[in-house]
């Protein structure tokens, strides 16, 4: 990837900062934070602004842009892709942003009806007691015997950071081993919360997939009782995921090893359409008997965003250590926002406590997958179409969100110069800025990029 | 601390794993079995192993505030009043939506082009702008001069929270001195957020009022530069507030010694029924061209609490600073929740750019406030009846939701058992969860502790 990490560009920057003497003096004479450093632009909005000063009528966003954006002018482009694909939000097939209708109908029940009243610092119980269901499985034992200790997030970011603050607090002398690449903020998330990091194989860019022996290997290599962050399924940014059969030696090395499993989940029915097929490798891992730890995510397959509304999870040995794991939880929820919003909780909880509506969520959780899928075989076919000699076989292996296309960040910024198409330098494309009305010349353009000269 | 399961906990578990009556062979029984066949190593994470990696967790105390309405909501007495919690109860003891934000909702509701989207991280733009002006004024030259940057946050805990960090992060003091009381969360948002804790002498018992002159004094000795946490107005526990004259000469001494103000408004509108005069304080600091911190909360004063709307404000310098700082709040935002809740926050701009929504929710206010105001009232002349020995003037005098009755913690645990009052320990009683009706309940009942016990 072509971006600094946020560490290390901070890092170099304190380098550079004037001696405490000089800052203190500077300080006092015009601001008491007049020594304060712009923080480092983040490299993914970098692409927005670009995106926004070109031109081009012709121009094209697959990159990653704030919602706030949405405002402009140029949104009249027949071939415009809208600028507020925000950190993979979803777009349907005419670049619109999406309101789900359960989410809709749900939010009808709510309006004058319920109050605002403080949710205890745990969260909505009932909102929780649905969230375990969809991860562990309806008629899952552990949840049964009450040994999941677990409180409402803010979305996945928050339920990470619970985690993060927790490990450090508990096992002070963990660390956690992170994917390479993953998506951004878990760099920022664990060092926040002063948990060392370490770095495990997981992409391989021969082959636009999975570098399984590479995983494997650093699998082993970790200290028995290592702590690792899994996507749990659409791998984010590579949209890569390991196998069913890959996930089942993952875990068996798991025990072997000891290591401690955390998943992040912030797609489950977004990648296949079918949420119990994406908790699947949640499930093997409780079959193998592990004691594992999961943030969930409402922020995609419930399109509730900026709503916040996730879970954290902790499963344990018996109820006593889940009442208790969870009271501490709840400690480090209280001094960070005492307790978690409620309109977003109120929202999941009645879809998903109402069998109508839950039903309607699976359908239209399984829509926007499928169309997902679809532009991505529709995307490969285009390329093959047009006689690419490269393989695009990845584009439609790939899951989810994103698609690693296995440009370099020359190709990249030529598609940007020369097509007014705007992504990541890393190569990866937000599948969700990809219409039936934009393939082609995306394809086109990918193809002229691409093809040996 | 809890200890290691003992080996007959972990035998009992691994037993009901392997009873005849469970059909099904479990993984845990499975493992059990390889393990004692020797064919696979125990693991901490193993269901069978009957150890996790948190076994030696201890559960945590209840929260001393939250814990109250959980032992409220566990008693079955008729007669029982929760005077914990500071939300806002009517005359029926009833939450309260306020009129002004159901009719928000229905708006926000009705437009069909609202979507979902995440806010920046800095939040819903709009709302920043209109908090700021609420709490400084519109016409606030610090505002004009774009030397405010303000940031959406959760409530008045989580613009704490940021706040924080951001000091301990960019800071060159890593001290901050609280009142003594303050609000039970305020001295662990600060340890977590990386600053020293130190209080300042604020309430006085023997008066019930402030110790102005120790106030005085600790600021005087508080080294240079240090933080200051103030609380804007209602004071949270005691409802003991600085007269405007304490106030200027608070601002001075801090002024002199370069002392960094923290604000805390967590009850603008809510201690006199205007919101520019509970903000008087504040303005007084912006006015004289130096900077703070102000952490903004509308859970009370809009009833908004579950939505977890607020703001966090730093007056600076110049604007270029103020970019900069924004800047870095980011970035402590980023890795702690990304961006914050929509809701809430679409409800307050709703209502705050709309001028006739605007007074409609000042008349709201004042309604709540003046029904506080009228509570103070009636338990004070309830007391004065019965002949309740001591001064309680405190309770007409003290302001915003809160009285600090002074009551100890055997007189309020006598009245929780006797009475089934609930409050907190340190006699802090929410005034808000009063009504006619139950006043002489109460009344007695402060009689009765008050007159038996010592």
């Amino acid at each position: 990837m072509a971006a600094l990490s946020l560490a290390a560009s901070s890092a170099i920057r304190r380098r550079l900062l004037l001696p405490p003497r000089l800052q203190a003096a500077r300080a006092m004479a015009t601001s008491l934070f007049g020594h304060i450093e712009p923080a480092p632009k983040d490299p993914i909005l970098g692409v927005t602004e670009a995106f926004l000063a070109d031109p081009s009528p012709d121009k094209v966003n697959v990159g990653v842009v704030r919602a706030a954006l949405l405002s402009s002018p140029l949104l009249s482009s027949p071939l415009f892709f809208s600028p507020a694909i925000a950190a993979g939000a979803y777009r349907d097939d005419n670049g619109q942003p999406v309101v789900l209708d359960c989410v809709r109908e749900a939010e009808r029940r709510i309006a004058g009806n319920l109050n605002m009243e403080y949710l205890p610092m745990g969260g909505s119980m009932k909102m929780i007691e649905e969230s375990l269901k969809l991860a562990y499985g309806e008629d899952s034992e552990f949840i049964k015997d009450k040994r999941i200790a677990a409180v409402q997030a803010l979305s996945g970011t928050g339920a990470c950071r619970l985690f993060a603050d927790f490990q450090k607090r508990f096992l002070p002398d963990s660390q956690i081993y992170i994917p390479s690449p993953t998506w951004s903020n878990h760099h920022n998330i664990w060092r926040d919360a002063n948990v060392p990091q370490k770095i495990f194989t997981y992409y391989h860019p021969e082959s636009r997939g999975l570098d399984f022996a590479g995983l494997m290997n650093d699998i082993k290599n970790a200290p028995d009782g290592s702590f690792f962050l899994l996507h749990a399924c659409a791998h984010n940014p590579t949209g890569v995921d390991p196998t069913e059969e890959q996930w089942r030696e993952i875990s068996h090395q798991f025990k072997v090893k000891k290591h401690f499993p955390f998943f992040d989940m912030a797609y489950q029915g977004f990648a296949s359409g079918d949420p119990e097929r994406d908790a699947k490798a949640i499930r093997i891992f409780l079959e193998d008997g592990h004691q594992i730890g999961c943030a969930q995510s409402y922020a995609k397959n419930m399109g509730l965003y900026g709503q916040r509304a996730g879970c954290l999870s902790i499963l344990c040995e018996d109820e006593m250590q889940a009442v208790a794991v969870k009271s501490q939880l709840q400690q480090i929820a209280r001094p960070m926002y005492s307790n978690p919003p409620v309109h977003g909780a109120l929202v999941v909880s009645i879809i998903l406590n109402d069998p109508e509506l839950k039903s309607l969520w699976l359908k239209e959780v399984k829509g926007m997958a499928d169309r997902i899928i679809g532009v991505r075989t529709a995307l490969k076919e285009n390329l093959e179409k047009l006689g690419s000699p490269l393989s695009w076989e990845h584009i439609t292996n790939q899951i989810g969100m994103f698609c690693y296309s296995g440009m370099t960040p020359e190709q990249v910024d030529r598609l940007t110069n020369e097509y007014h198409i705007y992504m990541t330098r890393n190569g990866r494309i937000s599948m969700a800025g990809v219409t039936t009305g934009n393939v082609a010349y995306l394809a086109n353009a990918i193809h002229d990029v691409t093809k040996p000269n | 601390m809890a200890q290691e399961p003992s080996a007959d906990r972990r035998l009992s578990t691994l037993a009901r794993h392997l009873l005849p009556s469970s059909p099904r062979r479990t993984a845990a029984a499975a493992e059990a079995e390889d393990i004692a066949a020797g064919t696979l190593e125990s693991s901490p994470t193993m269901a069978s192993q009957g150890s996790s990696v948190f076994a030696a967790l201890a559960q945590a105390p209840e929260d001393p505030i939250l814990g109250v309405t959980v032992a409220y909501n566990k008693d079955p007495s008729p007669v029982k009043v929760n005077l914990g919690v500071g939300a806002y109860r009517t005359e029926e003891g009833k939450p309260l939506v306020l009129n002004v934000v159901r009719r928000a909702e229905q708006i926000l509701l009705n437009n069909p082009s609202r979507v979902k989207e995440y806010l920046p991280i800095t939040g819903l733009a709009e709302f920043n702008k209109l908090s700021a002006k609420l709490i400084f004024g519109a016409d606030s030259p610090a505002i004009h001069e774009n030397r405010v940057a303000t940031v959406q946050c959760l409530s008045g805990t989580g613009s704490l929270r940021v706040g924080g960090e951001f000091l301990a992060r960019h800071y060159h003091e890593r001290t901050i001195y609280i009142p003594q009381p303050t609000w039970g969360n305020h001295p662990k948002v600060f340890t977590l957020s990386g600053l020293t804790v130190k209080s300042y002498r604020y309430y006085d018992p023997a008066t019930r009022g402030l110790d102005f002159k120790g106030l005085l004094e600790d600021l005087s000795s508080a080294p240079s530069g240090s933080i200051i946490l103030l609380h804007a107005c209602a004071h949270n526990p005691t409802g003991v507030d600085p007269t405007i004259d304490e106030w200027e000469q608070i601002r001075k001494l801090m002024r002199s010694k370069s002392l960094l103000p923290f604000f805390d408004s967590a009850y603008q509108g809510f201690a006199s029924g205007s919101l520019d005069k509970d903000t008087q304080s504040v303005r007084m600091f912006v006015a004289d061209g130096g900077e703070l911190l102000m952490a903004q909360s509308y859970a009370k004063n809009m009833g908004l609490y579950g939505e977890r709307v607020g703001a966090l404000s730093i007056v600076c310098g110049s604007a270029d600073v103020a970019v900069r700082v924004e800047s870095q709040l980011k970035l402590v935002i980023r890795p702690m929740y990304s961006n914050p809740p929509l809701h809430g926050a679409s409800i307050v701009a709703t209502i705050l750019r709309n001028s006739e929504m605007f007074n409609e929710w000042t008349l709201e206010l004042k309604a709540m406030a003046d029904r506080i105001i009228s509570m103070r009232q009636q338990l004070f002349d309830a007391l004065k009846s019965r002949g309740t020995p001591g001064d309680w003037s405190h309770i007409i005098k003290q302001i915003g939701m809160f009285t600090f009755t002074g009551l100890n913690s055997e007189q309020v645990a006598f009245m929780r058992q006797e009475y089934h009052i609930y409050m907190t320990s340190d006699g802090r009683i929410s005034m808000a969860g009063l009504s006619a009706r139950t006043v002489p309940h109460l009344a007695d009942a402060i009689h009765a502790a008050v007159t038996q016990l010592k």
